[in-house]
């Protein structure tokens, strides 16, 4: 094990893992929009609304993301009609591509964990909302949207989890993130052992930092399960 | 769709995403058994082992870790064999490498599941075995498996779902799978969009014929069971 090497390729490897992080910041910020409505509308009663949400996020979470990158990124650019249309210089970006399948992506799993968590909102909760007199969007603003929220955070912070990892596939697509970088210095020293162990720790430490942010996160949002202060008296 | 007589191809590789996902479940069930075991045995070494290796592997793309598994796993063997005075250039298949890399995935997430299978076990029935005079063989495939099983199947069938998909990921080590082929005929036809759509609805088809085995499953292991 070549540990020069390993220490001398950091510099060029944080590179790819500022790549990474933008590439996973921006998809789930702009993931966790879309989920939102997609989430209310998979639980609505209107058929016209949750078949074809429901079908987004079938499809969405029944093909592999590998495909997906590929149909958008290769695939898009066969028809003339895209490329003679105004979207076409953001489709022809490889980092915008990943931003939009990654984006599409993490929405559909993420709507889906939001579901779950609407659907555990306590009744009695709704209920008394309800006989509060709140009209049904401030119920859903300042009952149940919260209220969801807190529930989904253990499912989402795996979410993000697996983003990260997911990220990783934006090397397909030419993108120098911090896998992608790794391969392009392999391929010039062959050193994939010291290269790849050294992006495989430093995903690592990102994972770790995500985890300990919900643990936080999680903590901040249930002061009531935390055990009351101990008083002077 | 037109394929342009690719079709036989893309099947081609859609039998052998097949084969690699079954390899790899059966090798990562294996997995998944031996780190359950180890985290609930009472030998520390053991057990810190096992969460490093959950640790680890759960938290590392499964990309970068095939690329570790294939080619770190190549010069591990060309060294081996150097050393053994063998003089050729040698590489592991990447079926190999695909399949050891998706069942190391599986079997860490798969320790888990187990590891709460077992924990739910009432402990009373365990004692209760034991009580009735029943030996160790006796009592685990009488009372631990079929519970054990019952309570594991949903998570796995959701890591099912998931290593079928991360099956395509070996055609970046030149596995001709599914993914693979659509690519080489995406690229014979100049037509991806066509080529990678198809190659997406095989998925899902494999998707929805996992499910549906997956219920009836889940429905068979939970027969004899009251449900409210």
């Amino acid at each position: 094990m070549d540990f020069q090497l390993m220490i001398d390729s950091i510099p060029q490897l944080l590179v790819g893992m500022w790549m990474t992080v933008k590439l996973v910041a921006l998809a789930l910020a702009l993931g966790i929009c879309l989920a939102v409505p997609l989430a209310l509308g998979r639980v609505s009663k209107n058929p016209f609304l949750w078949m074809p949400v429901y079908s987004f996020i079938f499809v969405f979470r029944g093909t592999p993301l590998l495909v997906q990158i590929f149909i958008v990124y290769y695939g898009l650019g066969q028809f003339e009609a895209v490329r003679e249309s105004i979207v076409w210089p953001f489709f022809k970006e490889a980092y915008w591509c990943a931003i939009f399948t990654f984006t599409l992506n993490t929405s559909a799993y993420t709507a889906e964990i939001l579901r779950g968590a609407i659907q555990a909102v306590p009744h009695g909760e709704v209920e008394a909302a309800r006989a509060l007199g709140m009209p049904r969007l401030l119920m859903l603003r300042r009952i149940i949207v919260p209220r969801a929220f807190r529930l989904a955070l253990p499912a989402y912070g795996n979410e993000i989890i697996l983003m990260l990892k997911g990220s990783a596939l934006a090397s397909t697509i030419t993108l120098l993130d911090l896998t992608g970088i790794a391969r392009v210095i392999v391929a010039r020293t062959f050193a994939p052992y010291e290269l790849f162990i050294m992006a495989a720790i430093m995903y690592l430490v990102l994972t770790l930092l995500i985890v300990r942010a919900l643990k936080y996160a999680e903590w901040r949002l249930s002061p009531h399960l935390r055990p009351p202060p101990i008083s002077d008296q | 769709m037109e394929l342009h007589g690719y079709g036989p191809l893309l099947l081609d590789g859609a039998w052998l995403t097949i084969r690699v996902a079954f390899a790899s479940v059966a090798l990562g069930l294996v997995f998944g058994l031996i780190g359950a075991t180890a985290k609930l045995s009472n030998n520390s070494v053991a057990r810190g082992a096992a969460t490093a290796y959950t640790a680890i592997i759960r938290g590392i793309p499964e990309l970068l870790l095939l690329l570790i598994v294939f080619y770190g796993g190549s010069l591990l063997v060309q060294q081996i064999w150097q050393g053994l005075g063998g003089e050729s250039y040698v590489e592991i298949k990447p079926f190999v490498a695909g399949t050891f890399t998706l069942a190391f995935v599986f079997g860490a997430y798969a320790t888990e599941v187990f590891r709460g299978a077992i924990l739910s076990v009432p402990r009373g029935q365990i004692e209760a075995a034991y009580a009735m005079g029943m030996g160790r063989f006796t009592m685990f495939h009488r009372v631990m498996l079929p519970q054990v099983w019952r309570f594991a199947l949903p998570g796995l069938g959701n890591l099912w779902l998931v290593l079928l998909k991360d099956t395509s990921l070996i055609s970046v080590v030149n596995l001709n799978e599914l993914m693979y082929n659509s690519r080489a005929a995406a690229g014979a036809t100049r037509e991806p969009f066509t080529f990678f759509v198809a190659a997406a609805i095989i998925y899902l088809g494999f998707t929805i014929v996992s499910m549906v085995v997956l219920q009836y499953s889940e429905r068979r292991a939970r027969r004899g069971v009251r449900q409210s």
